[in-house]
């Protein structure tokens, strides 16, 4: 069985400040990181891996070459190779799903793709639906619980309000929660394995046939930034909660 | 032409509303798309209190499925020539909307936070980088598809005078190899924290089920009455309904008092409660992230802190 799994680099949202002077989040030399519910999709298919002879796990990302490194810490976890495509200059979610559906149509022999259900740093969600799409595969979204049963996939969606199960033969597509399992951390063995696992790298203007436009643009960033009072009573707690009381009261929320 | 769909009643009435305002700038109409729900009395209510146009539709499909909804959906919006396309933002409505844009090859925002228009074009903010920042994006193509909160816009008063279509439509739908095994109620307290004005919400720092009777009895001293939670708490332990999880992918609420009790402070869950008034917070570890996102916090065990603080606060009140 032949799993690909697309995952996101992100900035890591933790570090984001907001500068004051120009009221816009600072985004330049951030640390990155891959996408914390994408991990949770890679651990799944390397669970599937181990319960399944035969099972090949390929990584698939959008981004610029520099994401090398996030990947290798996915092909150290368990996953067999990584495909990076890079992005044109300008590219909203129709683009790049329009390029991940390309790749996987390139790859070619696919079985099964696993996404998260959203990425960490815009939280949107429509990758996993919008490739779906393009292949013209189902779709199970929000899985919290799956397994492979013979020719068929069973998975476990939380809707909020309804637990849906559901089946489905090959190809489809699942986004995983983050309950579904816990993210493996690599062995040495596995991070001294990932050094002679293939990352492919692939020009993401040669998978279009014509350049896209962006179906949208954003025209504007503004920081929201949250002032805090931060006051913190670290004393003995009767202390603590004899001054947090006094506090509360002036804020008038007592009473 | 506005194209609106929800599963939810209450959230198709806010999303008319909202696309009253963006037909009548541009002369169009308001068309809201039932699918498998039979009902003309609620066409009629969704015509007084806004719509110009219902469209009953059938799938074939037993129950809601993004697949085939989707093609219904995609049909319409080339049937009626849709310019915004309005979605409900459950997540049945994120998932389809998804789609869709794909199936149309065009823009899609999840969540909005407002839609107006600007320079002629759709426009649309929305929250990106867990809160930190306003996204404000413009839709360059038609049809714009957007999904929209619960509680963001107010639905139009009832108008009995106001007349409109209910038209019965059939699309060509092809069916998907997905099938539905079963469906199960969640379990539900029918607890409403977004609509709450105090919450008490506790975390990991809880060692036991049973033990989150202190921040219960907390709750009542404050008569708020509302637990919430992190995102452990319902959805890893079960320990209580996803009514009340709060953070990015549970509830984002808004109270004047929210307490945070051995909640460590994941952005995710920072980001549900950003909009609250003060936040306090308690829990043993000084270095807890919550204590940077916090007006007021407690370094201390909350099973000595919290009958303390209750104590306190019953005397206060009183």
């Amino acid at each position: 069985m032949n799993i690909i799994v697309c995952a996101k680099q992100v900035v890591d949202v933790r570090e984001i400040k907001i500068d004051k002077q120009t009221n816009k989040p600072i985004l330049k030399g951030i640390g990155k990181t891959i996408s914390d519910i994408d991990k949770n999709a890679v651990e799944e298919a390397i669970k599937l891996k181990e319960e399944n002879k035969d099972t090949k796990v390929t990584v698939l990302s959008v981004a610029p070459f520099d994401a090398r490194e996030q990947v290798k810490e996915l092909l150290a976890m368990g996953a067999d190779e990584a495909v990076l495509v890079s992005p044109p200059e300008e590219f909203d979610y129709n683009t790049v799903s329009t390029l991940l559906a390309k790749a996987i149509e390139k790859i070619g022999d696919y079985d099964l793709i696993l996404c998260g259900e959203a990425s960490v740093d815009l939280f949107s969600g429509q990758m996993g639906p919008r490739i779906a799409g393009l292949l013209d595969i189902p779709q199970i979204t929000y899985a919290r619980a799956m397994s492979i049963e013979g020719d068929k996939v069973r998975a476990e969606r939380d809707l909020t309000d309804k637990a849906v199960k559901m089946e489905s033969t090959f190809p489809v597509l699942i986004t995983v929660t983050k309950e579904i399992n816990k993210p493996r951390l690599p062995s040495l063995m596995g991070i001294l394995g990932a050094a002679s696992k293939p990352i492919i790298e692939w020009d993401g203007s040669d998978l279009l046939e014509e350049r896209m436009e962006p179906g949208i643009k954003s025209v504007d960033l503004r920081g929201v930034s949250m002032e805090r009072k931060n006051v913190v009573y670290g004393e003995d707690p009767e202390e603590g909660v004899r001054k947090l009381v006094i506090s509360l009261g002036k804020e008038g929320l007592l009473g | 032409m506005v194209l609106i769909y929800s599963n939810n009643k209450k959230l198709t009435l806010e999303m008319i509303a909202k696309g009253r305002e963006l037909a009548d700038e541009q002369d169009g109409e308001v068309i809201v798309a039932m699918i498998d729900e039979k009902d003309e009395n609620l066409a009629n209510e969704y015509i007084s209190h806004g719509a110009d146009k219902v469209f009953l539709v059938e799938s074939g499909v037993e129950n809601f499925k993004a697949e085939e909804y989707t093609d219904i959906m995609a049909n319409m919006v080339n049937d009626v020539e849709s310019g915004p396309v309005l979605i409900g933002s459950n997540k049945y409505g994120k998932e389809l909307a998804s789609r869709l844009a794909a199936k149309l090859s065009t823009g899609c925002v999840i969540d909005c936070t407002d839609i107006y228009m600007e320079d002629g074009e759709l426009t649309v903010e929305r929250m990106v980088y867990n809160g930190n920042a306003i996204s404000v994006e413009r839709f360059s193509g038609r049809p714009g598809i957007i999904t929209v909160p619960s509680k963001l816009f107010d639905p139009l008063k009832k108008d009995e005078g106001r007349s409109g279509e209910v038209i019965e439509k059939s699309y060509d739908v092809s069916s998907s190899y997905s099938n539905i095994a079963g469906i199960e109620e969640m379990p539900s307290e029918g607890v409403d924290v977004e609509a709450a004005n105090i919450i008490v919400s506790c975390g990991r720092g809880f060692k036991n089920r049973e033990d989150l009777h202190l921040a219960e009895e907390l709750a009542d001293a404050l008569k708020g009455k509302v637990i919430g939670c992190s995102r452990p708490i319902s959805a890893d332990l079960k320990w209580l309904s996803e009514d009340h999880w709060i953070g990015l992918s549970g509830h984002k609420v808004k109270p004047s008092l929210y307490f945070a009790i051995g909640i460590s402070g994941q952005i995710q869950h920072i980001a549900g409660i950003r909009d609250s008034g003060i936040i306090v917070a308690i829990n043993k570890d000084p270095n807890a992230l919550i204590f940077d996102s916090a007006d007021y916090g407690i370094v201390g065990d909350l099973y000595e802190v919290l009958p303390k603080l209750t104590d306190a606060i019953k005397k206060e009140m009183d």
